[in-house]
């Protein structure tokens, strides 16, 4: 039962487990970052790979906008019973109701930008040293220069100019009182690799990243699932459409593309031929040059 | 398909950004967002084509002052294999970020302006590179449109560079004159230069062999984590998890556990709920020894037939990588794989001049500076020499007052 061909899947599989595991060995109390995405959920599979028959030693941590595809949550429910591990949930609704933030109004309103707050809260309340997180450095060009241990000062602050040299597979978990790191064991993974990876490890995804019919409705050029959040109007027209979804966040700010990608060949396929980065497909990116970086700073996954 | 993870060393006017912007563009691996972001940007080329550094400059000061100020990673495949590019800035201030480019690296990529030829920073690099022992460079000689694609200029540089490539020890070296800015050699192999008849660069990536440490004798694997499920079912269940960072372990094998020197066999070696019958260097594991013995994360596993050194004083090269120096009346921690302990510096031996390789006395190292120390460790440390184990070889330095990473370390020598 040997595999002597090591493919790169396989690699990068390797790299992940390795720095999971070191995140287990350093920190005292770190938890791993589930927004019901792909990349999360694949970390998720990581996880079983790197401690099971074990538990994992942290729980899985959801920040909930309230606004998120039903089909997230009923995905993530259910993944958590089939698990048998722990689940903590922030809620954005209790920061605003607690007037931490304010909501957005007007047409294009969204709770994206609240939820750093809810989740700052959410690390400082249970006390979290390590934050585990599915980003990857071939989303955009301030992630392309993030450490896999990345450090937030007490304010959760990201400063690119203070980074750590991160040499050989040596990562460097020291902190100090009130700071964490954010974790990033797939930053070397392309949005290809993650779904070349879910096909080889049969992994199951919510609904959504499938072709499916669905109202939308289309705002600044981008289809948008017509959600009752998103202050629909006389001008907006809804239209029934063949969509997916090729990143899963807040309804908001997620946009759909239209596709007949029903199976996950289907979608690899679609990946390989698409001219559109992923993130392309996300409102909150297309606000200025450096708007991903400026987030980031600000605590940001 | 495999993966091939190389740096580029090039100062900020060779053109460096502008070369790894040239393969992405021309092995079709910008996708049309992405390229819309890089045409409506205001950065373009004299003549009024697509600066194609843009795409690697990442951060906002960075675009600002035109310059790569961290390490940028990008990716990108073609049929053959993926890559993992790491863009590093070629300043002397940033030379703790080019060490830490080229540690996670398997080949460098050297550019040399064809107008300049060698100079010193030339030298800087490529010391940097024989010092964290990449097997491979390649020597791109860029800006070959500016010297009218001359076969005498060429040829000039590769002989300039020979001979410090010889006093360096680099033997595997590959030289391609390129136009990053024109596309010449980059991937298309170009009809301006028909004197060179060797690969344009995509090429010889492609098909360059790297696999060093998977034919190492030394099997080693630094412990992580001890799986302990304790449930009623798998009361006896104890797996080491860590990652094999060199060699090949097989159920039987004889194991040492370091630093304690006892003894076992592996019983068992389990990936996710199956069982191999042998396990190679990257991969990440699960091991079982037939003996119940204490080990816990820090100790490392190896073959009993090629043990490392254990000690606790330490011949090092350190490259220095925090604005404060070294102060070696402090105590500071090393991190070995997983292993971490206190450590003092017992002795600088000498820094490195690396414009001129002349080595020079020192008491103290300042941000980007070279050299070599003795160290004393608070626990032995299981370790090999750099030369013939880079996992096993190299360690951190953290300042336990900031916590930051401030060096990096190439063990050279036991001194007991």
């Amino acid at each position: 039962m040997t595999t002597q061909d090591t493919t790169y899947l396989d690699q990068l599989e390797a790299e992940a487990i390795h720095i999971l595991r070191e995140v287990a060995g350093q920190f005292e109390k770190p938890a791993l970052l589930f927004s019901g995405g792909k990349d999360s959920i694949t970390l998720v599979r990581l996880a079983e790979k790197a401690f099971r028959p074990g538990k994992f030693p942290f729980p899985l941590v959801h920040i909930d906008t309230g606004h998120n595809f039903p089909e997230t949550i009923s995905y993530r429910d259910k993944m958590i019973e089939r698990l048998g591990e722990k689940l903590i949930v922030g809620y954005v609704q209790d920061s605003i109701d607690q007037g931490k933030v304010i909501e957005q109004t007007g047409k294009n309103a969204s709770r994206n930008a609240l939820q750093t707050v809810t989740l700052l809260d959410t690390i400082a309340a249970n006390k979290f040293d390590a934050c585990i997180g599915g980003a990857r450095r071939d989303e955009e060009k301030a992630r392309a220069k993030e450490r896999i241990f990345s450090v937030r000062d007490e304010f959760g602050q990201w400063d690119p100019k203070r980074q750590r040299p991160e040499l050989w597979n040596v990562y460097n978990g020291k902190i100090h009182k009130g700071e964490n790191v954010r974790v990033f064991p797939i930053s070397n993974w392309t949005e290809l690799d993650v779904w070349n990876y879910i096909r080889r490890e049969k992994i199951e995804l919510p609904t959504i990243y499938f072709a499916h019919q669905r109202d939308v409705i289309t705002r600044n050029g981008q289809l948008m699932a017509a959600a009752d959040f998103l202050n629909i109007d006389e001008h907006d027209r809804i239209e029934h459409k063949n969509v997916r979804f090729r990143t899963v966040g807040d309804m908001t700010c997620t946009a759909a593309v239209e596709s007949d990608a029903f199976l996950i060949d289907d979608i690899i396929e679609e990946i390989r031929s698409s001219k559109i980065s992923e993130r392309g497909a996300r409102m909150d990116d297309k606000v200025s040059e450096a708007a991903m970086e400026d987030r980031k700073k600000g605590g940001y996954f | 398909m495999d993966l091939l993870k190389f740096f580029t060393a090039g100062s900020v006017d060779d053109g460096k950004s502008t070369l790894i912007g040239r393969l992405l563009y021309d092995s079709e691996s910008i996708l049309a967002d992405q390229l819309e972001a890089l045409q409506q940007s205001n950065r373009k080329n004299d003549d009024g084509t697509i600066d194609l550094a843009i795409l690697t400059d990442g951060l906002k000061a960075e675009r600002e002052q035109g310059i790569t100020i961290d390490v940028a990673y990008k990716y990108f495949q073609t049929d053959k294999r993926k890559f993992i590019i790491a863009d590093t800035p070629g300043h002397i201030q940033y030379t703790r970020n080019m060490v830490t480019g080229a540690s996670n690296s398997n080949l460098a990529i050297i550019l040399v302006d064809a107008r300049n030829g060698v100079v010193e920073q030339t030298i800087r690099h490529s010391f940097i590179v024989s010092l964290l022992e990449l097997k491979h460079v390649v020597v791109c000689i860029n800006k070959m449109d500016m010297v009218d694609y001359s076969e005498q200029t060429f040829n000039d540089i590769h002989k300039a560079y020979s001979e410090i490539a010889t006093k360096l020890h680099l033997n595997e070296v590959t030289y391609i004159p390129v136009s990053a800015l024109k596309g010449d050699n980059v991937v298309n192999v170009s009809g301006n230069m028909p004197w060179y008849t060797g690969k344009s660069l995509l090429d010889h990536l492609e098909t360059i062999e790297v696999n060093e440490d998977e034919k190492s004798p030394q099997a080693r694997m630094p412990v992580q984590w001890v799986i302990r499920p304790q449930t009623d079912e798998l009361h006896d269940y104890r797996g080491y998890a860590g990652r094999v960072s060199s060699g090949s372990f097989h159920v039987n094998d004889k194991v040492t556990v370091l630093p304690s020197g006892v003894r076992s066999e592996i019983s068992r070696i389990e990936t996710f709920g199956q069982d191999q019958a042998e396990i190679h260097s990257g991969m990440s594991v699960t091991l079982h020894l037939k003996d119940n013995i204490d080990i816990s994360r820090g100790d490392i596993l190896v073959n009993s037939s090629h043990e490392p050194i254990v000690s606790q004083l330490i011949e090092a090269d350190l490259c220095w990588m925090d604005t404060r120096p070294l102060d070696d009346s402090m105590m500071y921690l090393i991190q070995h794989n997983s292993k971490q302990t206190k450590c003092k510096i017992r002795e600088i031996l000498h820094k490195v001049n690396i414009n001129t390789l002349d080595k020079i006395p020192a008491d103290s190292f300042q941000l980007n500076d070279i050299g070599r120390i003795v160290i004393k460790t608070a626990d032995p440390l299981a370790f090999d020499l750099y030369h013939e184990n880079k996992q096993n070889g190299g360690a951190i330095l953290i300042d336990s007052r900031t916590n930051l990473t401030v060096g990096a370390l190439m063990f050279r020598a036991s001194v007991e």
